[in-house]
C-alpha cells in the first residue's frame, strides 16, 4: 500500500471518529424516543464555543476537558426539559419539529451572541507538531482524536453494559412501556441520555475545532446530518452501527476527495446526501440494523 | 354553492389588493406583495405534502432551486449564453423559451427529482423523508455550485429576463390554491388525511398509502418548482444557497401554525410570518443582532407545539368557504378515521375522478 494512501487512511480514521462521537449520541437518542435530534449536530457547536470561552480564561487542558463535557451535558439537558419531555406522547412529527427548532433557534442564538464572523480556534501547545509514523505523518491532534475517540467508546460501552443508567436505557429502547411497568425510572433515564450524547457530541466539538482551526455558529449543522448518515448507514438505532456507520462515512469520504480528481472534491457534500438517498433504497436497515417491527 | 361564492370574492379581494398596491404604493411594497404572495403558494402547497398526509418533508427550497435554474437555463437570452453558461448543449444554447413552457419544464424537473427522491425514501416509515429532503437541498447545492458551466456556479445567474409581474403571481397563488383545496376536499384528500390518523386503519380499508404518499410529495415538488421558476423571473437573479435551509424550516413553521391540513391556515400564518420578519428586519439591523426574527420564530414554534399543538386552525378551513353542504357541519373539513366512507377510502387503490366539487 501507498504512503499516499495510508496518509488518506489516517485521515479517515481521523474523521471517522469525530462522526463517530456525535453519531453516538444520536443513537442513543434515537433508540430510545424514536427521535431525530435535529439540534444533535448544534451541541457540537456548543462544545466548540465552550471550549473557546474555557480557553480565554486559561485553565489547564484538563479544566477545559471538563467545562466543555459539562456544558454538553448541560445543553442537552436544557433540551430535553424545554422542548423534549413536554411533548412527550405527541405524534412523532411533532418531535421532528421540536428538534428542529431548537436548532434554528441554538444557531441564531449563537449568531446574535457570536456573529456569523469564523473565529480563529487557539490550539494548544499541547496539540501542536507532528509525528512520523513510518511513512505516514500524523499531527497530534490526530492521534488525540483518534485514541481519546477509542477510550470513551470503550467508556460508553462500561456504562450501557454494566451500569445501572445503562441497563435502564436498553430497557428503555427494547420497549418503553414494559420499562416503565417494571420501575425504570423513564424521565431521569431519558434525561441522562441526553446528557451523554449532548456530551460526546461537545466533546466532538472541542476536537473538531482542534482540528480544523476554526469555529462559526452554523458549524454543527453538516456533522449533524453527516451523523445521521452514519447512524443509517450502520443501522439506525444500533450504537456499533453507529460506530461502524461514522468510521465507514469518514473513510468514504476521505476517500472520495483523495483518490477523485480534485475537480470533483467540491462535490463531497453532494456525494454523502447522494449515498444517503441511494443506501436508504437497497439497505434501509443498515448494516446492523434490524427492520423495525410495525406495532398497531 | 355558499362555498363557491366566497371563494370568488375572495379572488377578487386579492385582485384588488393587487391592483391598488400597484397603483398607489412603491415598487417595494410590489415586491412585497408579491413575494408574499408566493410564499403563500409555497406553504398552501406543502400543506397538501406535510399537513395532509402526516408526511415531513423539508425540501421545497431544493425544488425551488431545480426549478429556479431550469426555467432561468431556459429563457435566457441566446446572445448571452455562450458567455454565461458555455457548458450547455447546443439544442439549448440556441434557443430561447417564453415563460410558460420554461415554467411548466421546471415544474416538472422538480416533480421527476422528487419522484426518484420519493420511491427511494417514503417505502420507509416517515422520519426518513426529513432528513433525505434536508440532505437533498445540499446535493443540490452543491450541484448547482459545481455545475459552473450552466449555472455559473457561486456567482448565480443574474440578468434573468423579468417574465413575471405581481398578476403573473396572483395567478399562480390562485391556481395553487383551487388545486390544493379539490385535493384536500376530494376522496383522496380524505384518504390522506384518515393515512395520517391511523396508517394501519386506513390500509387496512384499502388505502394506498404508499401512492398517496408519493402523489402528496411530487405534487408539492411540482408547485416548489413553478415557485422557484416565477420567483427567478420576478427578481432576475438568482444564487445557489438563495433557497436554503432557512426557507424550508419558515415553511414548515408555517405549516404547524397554520394547524395541519389546513389551508386556509397555512396562507395566513404565511402572511403573518413573512410580514413579521419583514417588520423585524429593521429593528435587526439597527441592533446588529442578526437573527434575531429567526430566533423569535422558531420560539414561537416551540411555544406553539407546547400549547396549540394543533394550530390556529386545526385540519379545518373556515366555515364560510366550505359552504353549507359539506360533510357532517359547517366548519369540520377533517374527517376522522371512522367518519370516512368507504368510497372515499377506496379512491387510492381504484383512481376515480375525484369528487363533485362540494359547494
Amino acid at each position: 500500500m501507498s504512503a499516499y494512501l495510508l496518509q488518506q487512511l489516517l485521515n479517515g480514521l481521523m474523521l471517522g471518529s469525530l462522526y463517530a462521537l456525535v453519531a453516538i449520541g444520536f443513537s442513543l437518542i434515537y433508540s430510545i424516543l424514536r427521535l431525530i435530534n435535529f439540534a444533535h449536530g448544534d451541541l457540537l457547536m456548543v462544545g466548540a464555543f465552550a471550549a473557546l470561552a474555557a480557553a480565554a480564561l486559561g485553565g489547564p487542558w484538563w479544566a477545559v476537558v471538563a467545562i466543555v463535557v459539562a456544558s454538553g451535558a448541560l445543553a442537552g439537558i436544557a433540551v430535553e426539559r424545554v422542548a423534549i419531555r413536554p411533548l412527550r406522547g405527541m405524534p412523532q412529527v411533532t418531535g421532528f419539529i421540536a428538534t428542529l427548532a431548537v436548532s434554528v433557534a441554538i444557531e441564531n442564538l449563537a449568531l446574535i451572541l457570536f456573529t456569523g464572523q469564523p473565529r480563529t480556534f487557539p490550539v494548544p501547545e499541547l496539540l501542536r507538531g507532528q509525528l512520523e509514523l513510518g511513512p505516514v505523518r500524523a499531527t497530534r491532534v490526530d492521534l488525540v482524536i483518534i485514541l481519546s475517540t477509542w477510550l470513551l467508546l470503550l467508556v460508553l460501552l462500561v456504562v450501557v453494559r454494566w451500569s445501572r443508567f445503562g441497563r435502564a436505557m436498553r430497557a428503555l429502547a427494547d420497549n418503553l412501556l414494559a420499562a416503565r411497568l417494571v420501575g425504570v425510572d423513564v424521565d431521569r433515564t431519558i434525561l441522562f441520555a441526553f446528557a451523554l450524547g449532548s456530551a460526546f457530541a461537545a466533546y466532538a466539538g472541542l476536537l473538531w475545532g482542534a482540528r480544523f482551526g476554526q469555529v462559526d455558529p452554523l458549524m454543527g449543522f453538516a456533522p449533524g446530518l453527516k451523523a445521521f448518515v452514519a447512524c443509517v448507514l450502520g443501522g439506525v438505532g444500533s450504537l456499533a452501527g453507529a460506530v461502524l456507520g461514522g468510521y465507514l462515512l469518514g473513510l468514504a469520504e476521505v476517500l472520495f476527495v483523495g483518490l477523485l480528481p480534485p475537480a470533483y472534491s467540491g462535490l463531497r457534500d453532494a456525494f454523502v446526501f447522494a449515498a444517503l438517498i441511494l443506501l436508504l433504497l437497497f439497505l434501509p436497515n443498515g448494516l446492523l440494523g434490524r427492520p423495525e417491527e410495525e406495532r398497531a | 354553492m355558499r362555498g363557491a361564492a366566497a371563494h370568488l370574492l375572495l379572488a377578487l379581494a386579492l385582485a384588488a389588493l393587487v391592483a391598488l398596491v400597484q397603483r398607489a404604493l412603491s415598487p417595494y411594497a410590489v415586491t412585497l406583495l408579491s413575494l408574499v404572495l408566493m410564499q403563500v403558494a409555497l406553504a398552501v402547497s406543502l400543506q397538501v405534502t406535510n399537513g395532509l398526509t402526516g408526511l415531513f418533508s423539508l425540501g421545497h427550497p431544493a425544488f425551488m432551486t431545480v426549478g429556479a435554474y431550469v426555467s432561468a437555463i431556459l429563457t435566457y437570452p441566446v446572445r448571452r449564453k455562450g458567455f454565461m453558461m458555455p457548458d450547455l448543449p447546443p439544442v439549448l444554447a440556441e434557443s430561447e423559451w417564453a415563460l410558460v413552457p420554461a415554467v411548466l419544464v421546471a415544474a416538472l424537473a422538480a416533480a421527476l427529482l422528487a419522484l426518484v427522491v420519493g420511491l427511494s425514501v417514503l417505502r420507509l416509515k416517515g422520519h426518513y423523508l426529513a432528513v433525505a429532503t434536508l440532505g437533498l437541498i445540499i446535493v443540490v447545492r452543491t450541484l448547482v455550485n459545481n455545475l459552473d458551466g450552466y449555472t455559473r456556479g457561486g456567482l448565480g445567474l443574474s440578468g434573468v429576463p423579468r417574465l413575471t409581474d405581481p398578476w403573473t403571481v396572483y395567478a399562480f397563488v390562485v391556481l395553487v390554491w383551487y388545486l390544493c383545496w379539490r385535493i384536500k376536499h376530494s376522496s383522496y384528500g380524505r384518504a390522506m388525511m384518515a393515512m395520517r390518523e391511523n396508517e394501519l386503519a386506513a390500509r387496512s380499508t384499502g388505502v394506498d398509502v404508499l401512492a398517496l404518499q408519493l402523489f402528496a410529495f411530487v405534487f408539492g415538488a411540482a408547485v416548489a418548482g413553478a415557485a422557484g421558476a416565477l420567483t427567478v423571473h420576478l427578481v432576475s437573479v438568482v444564487t445557489p444557497g438563495a433557497y436554503g435551509i432557512p426557507l424550508a424550516f419558515t415553511l414548515v413553521v408555517m405549516v404547524v401554525i397554520g394547524g395541519q391540513g389546513s389551508l386556509t391556515g397555512a396562507a395566513l400564518a404565511a402572511v403573518l410570518v413573512a410580514l413579521a420578519s419583514e417588520a423585524l428586519r429593521p429593528l435587526e439591523e439597527s441592533l446588529e443582532l442578526y437573527g434575531l426574527s429567526q430566533a423569535l420564530v422558531a420560539v414561537a414554534l416551540l411555544l406553539m407545539l407546547r400549547f396549540r399543538p394543533q394550530g390556529l386552525f386545526g385540519s379545518r378551513e373556515p366555515g364560510l368557504l366550505v359552504g353549507g353542504s359539506n360533510l357532517g357541519g359547517s366548519s369540520s373539513a377533517c374527517p376522522s378515521p371512522a367518519r370516512t366512507t368507504p368510497r372515499a377510502v377506496s379512491a387510492g387503490t381504484a383512481p376515480s375522478t375525484p369528487d363533485a366539487p362540494r359547494s
